[in-house]
Parts: structure tokens; C-alpha cells; sequence
């Protein structure tokens, strides 16, 4: 059996190390939070400013001038501080974060990752801090299908789709397996519905096993 | 020189011009100065450039002065969301000029105009197609791109509270771009929701030191419109 979208953000959750500064990307990255022990010291980073961002608000929480990234009301969280734009991407961008959890359409297995533009020429292009994080987290992690709808493989010799960072990821937690990358080569450190040789010659790549 | 508090947000907004590049704070709708637009709006100052994080959400504040074509180019990270039809409907009409900035070359780009730097090296957007045309070099190993200042003719931002003296401090997450595009202009203009008067805020907590600060207009929390 292949894992669910909850499978992977706890999968990911589950490597993130207590007391870490973390970013959580827009979209499925977010979602990791609901697996992420609060006893666990992790401390959430917003780009729009903020340290130890809570999860959404409800009702009357609700407050226009408290935001996460993705807008969406949030709360606070007892020991957190909220400072500038040019203050928050100098967190991300100084390697002050721990880790950071993006979504991609494609990872190179040189850990080149894109996931800010589809290339599509009527595509309007928003980068938003995509490519701060991906340059400034110590640790990159990304959530996401091994293959396209289609059955293209996402896990990639090279980038076809506009690039958001080179060399930046260091894992890829996916439906199929969990990947760790280093110096050019990608091993495989879990695997769910297959074994690794049955995904190797799926995707066409070298995967080594721990 | 000192900021003065004027009795309209159309006072403060009189002598913006054609063609003037306009910093305009705000994440989404938090910090936006909706009430300093809408005076902008009724100014009717043209062929503008405007720079900020987004390209406007439904049809208020920077969304409703894109709707009045007032603004010939936006610089910002992240133009398309959920809400931002107007902006998509003059883009894919031809009728406005993007330039997609990465959010901390954004941010940094200002501080650099702000702070007197000339330009600034940096590893975000390296190898990408944001970095075309553009200088690079490598340091300690790492590919850098030069990126160079961005300054504002105006600023206009969203405080919670000043002093006469021109300080301010914000409110929660609606900070954001707001002291950074303060030092970025040649005039700032904050809408603030109190005045007080020096020596009401305490000075520890000032974020925006009145220096930046040129003109400011007091707004109800519920001008909002």
C-alpha cells in the first residue's frame, strides 16, 4: 500500500527534532502541523513575520491583523514575537531556520527543486519566498506524489520545470518512499507498495539502499 | 524633518504625481493602508509603479487601484491568488507590466535603499530564470546574484499607533512590510487607527522611529471600507 497525504505530513513531523525552528509551506506542507507534538518545543516560523505561530483560529479568534502565509487567520502561541519583512526573510535567508517543508512539481537527484512556476506561457508567476527557503533552511524536506496524474515520475535525472533552488533538498517524503539525497546520489530510505528496485526501474534512476 | 499629522488622508496624498514609484505595505489585506488608496485612488495620479508584496485581493485597497488603471507596472512576489482577478484580468489583457521579485530580495531590496547600500549579493533566485541578465559571483562555494535597491517616491503604510513625533509601533502580523518600505521612500505616509502624543508610547518598543516617518493621518478602526 501506497501512504496518504496524512501518512506523509506525519512521516514528516515524525523527523522534524524537538525544539526545532521550522517553516511549513503553503498548501500540504501546512498540514504537517496537526502532526506535530505541541510537547515537542517545535516553534513555527511565518514569513509574514512571526515566530511561534499557532494553529488557525476559530469563531471569535479570528483577528484580520493576525495571518499565516497562506492568510488564513491564525493564533498565538505563549513566547512568540512578531517582527518585519526584511527581519523574517533574514531568518530564512541567514540559515537561522532548522527546517523548511515545501511542496514540488519536480526534485532533481541533485536535489534541484522546482516548485514555483509551471513554465505554461499563460501561467501568471508568483514565487512568493519559495526560493528564500530554499536556499536559507539548514534542512529542506518536500511533501509530494512520487508521479504526476500522467505517471511522469516527480523524483528527476534533471529539471524540466523552471527552477526555485539548486541543490537544496535533503529529503523527499513521498506517496511511494522516503528519499534522502546527497552528493548527487539518492537513497531510499523507506518504502511503501514497492520495493526499491521495482521503483527504481520506474523512475529510471539509481537508487541506492541504506 | 519632523512628520506632520494632517487632517485628511487626501491632504496627505495631494502631491503624489504621475508616473511615481508607490511603495504600498500589506500582506494580502493585513497592514494594507486602505484609507491612504482610496485617497490615491481619488487623486488620480497615473502611469504609477507600484511595489508590494501582492497584486491586490477582491476589489478593495491595491486591487480597486489597479480596477481605476491607475498603475502601469506592479513589483511584487506574489501576484496571482485565489482573489486577485483584477490584477489577472489586466495582466492577461496586456494592460500592466509585472516584474515577479522573490519576497526577501523584496524586502531586502528595499532595506538596501533604506540603509544607503549600493547593491548586495545574495543566493536566493541563484540559477533561475528570475536572475536573467543579472551580475552573478560566487562566494564560498555558493552562486550569488546582484539585486539592487528599490526605492519609493512615496511609501504608503498601515501602523496601529503614532506619536507626533512620527513613531510607530504595529499591530501583530500586519507589521510585515511596513517598517522596511518606511526608510524606502522619499516621503512615508502612515495611516495610523491613534495618535498620542511624545512620550506615550514607550520608547523601548518604538519599531519605526519617527525619522522615517513624514506625514501621518489618523483612521477608524473601522474606515475599512
Amino acid at each position: 500500500m501506497t501512504r496518504s497525504k496524512d501518512e506523509i505530513a506525519a512521516a514528516v513531523a515524525a523527523d522534524i527534532p524537538t525544539g526545532a525552528y521550522v517553516n511549513l509551506g503553503i498548501g500540504q506542507p501546512t498540514t504537517v502541523a496537526d502532526h506535530l507534538d505541541v510537547g515537542h518545543g517545535v516553534v513555527l516560523h511565518t514569513e509574514n513575520g512571526m515566530l511561534g505561530m499557532g494553529r488557525a483560529a476559530v469563531g471569535d479568534e479570528v483577528d484580520p491583523d493576525l495571518t499565516n502565509a497562506g492568510k488564513v487567520p491564525v493564533v498565538e502561541t505563549p513566547g512568540c514575537s512578531y517582527f518585519h519583512h526584511a527581519d523574517s526573510f533574514a531568518m530564512m535567508r541567514g540559515g537561522h531556520l532548522d527546517v523548511c517543508v515545501l511542496g514540488a512539481f519536480q526534485v532533481s537527484v541533485a536535489g534541484d527543486l522546482a516548485n514555483w512556476h509551471t513554465g505554461a506561457p499563460d501561467a501568471i508567476p508568483a514565487v512568493g519566498g519559495a526560493m528564500d527557503l530554499a536556499i536559507g533552511a539548514r534542512s529542506v524536506f518536500v511533501m509530494m506524489t512520487l508521479f504526476a496524474k500522467d505517471g511522469t515520475p516527480k523524483l528527476v535525472p534533471e529539471l524540466t520545470y523552471p527552477v526555485t533552488g539548486l541543490g537544496c533538498v535533503d529529503r523527499v517524503y513521498t506517496d511511494h518512499a522516503t528519499f534522502a539525497l546527497a552528493d548527487g546520489a539518492v537513497t531510499v530510505v523507506e518504502t511503501f507498495g514497492s520495493t526499491a528496485d521495482e521503483l527504481a526501474d520506474r523512475l529510471g534512476l539509481e537508487l541506492r539502499t541504506p | 524633518m519632523r512628520a506632520r499629522v494632517c487632517d485628511s488622508a487626501d491632504e496627505a496624498v495631494a502631491d503624489v504625481a504621475d508616473g511615481a514609484t508607490v511603495l504600498v505595505g500589506g500582506f494580502g489585506l493585513a497592514g494594507m493602508p486602505f484609507t491612504l488608496i482610496d485617497a490615491l485612488i481619488r487623486r488620480g495620479a497615473r502611469d504609477l509603479t507600484v511595489v508590494s508584496n501582492n497584486a491586490g485581493n477582491a476589489d478593495v485597497g491595491l486591487a480597486a487601484l489597479l480596477a481605476a488603471g491607475q498603475v502601469r507596472k506592479v513589483v511584487c512576489s506574489f501576484p496571482r491568488q485565489s482573489d486577485s482577478y483584477v490584477f489577472d484580468g489586466l495582466y492577461r489583457d496586456g494592460r500592466i507590466e509585472l516584474e515577479v521579485v522573490p519576497q526577501g530580495n523584496l524586502a531586502e531590496r528595499m532595506r538596501a535603499a533604506g540603509a544607503g547600500i549600493g547593491a548586495f549579493f545574495t543566493p536566493t533566485g541563484a540559477g533561475t530564470m528570475l536572475a536573467e541578465g543579472k551580475e552573478t559571483r560566487e562566494i564560498d562555494g555558493r552562486l550569488h546574484v546582484l539585486e539592487s535597491p528599490i526605492r519609493g517616491d512615496v511609501a504608503l503604510i498601515a501602523a496601529h499607533t503614532a506619536d507626533t513625533a512620527g513613531n510607530l509601533v504595529y499591530r501583530k502580523t500586519a507589521r510585515n512590510f511596513g517598517p522596511v518600505m518606511a526608510t524606502a521612500a522619499a516621503t512615508t505616509i502612515a495611516e495610523v487607527r491613534d495618535v498620542v502624543e511624545p512620550g506615550q508610547i514607550d520608547p523601548e518598543v518604538v519599531v519605526t522611529p519617527g525619522i522615517y516617518v513624514d506625514r501621518l493621518v489618523r483612521v477608524e478602526a473601522g474606515d475599512r471600507a
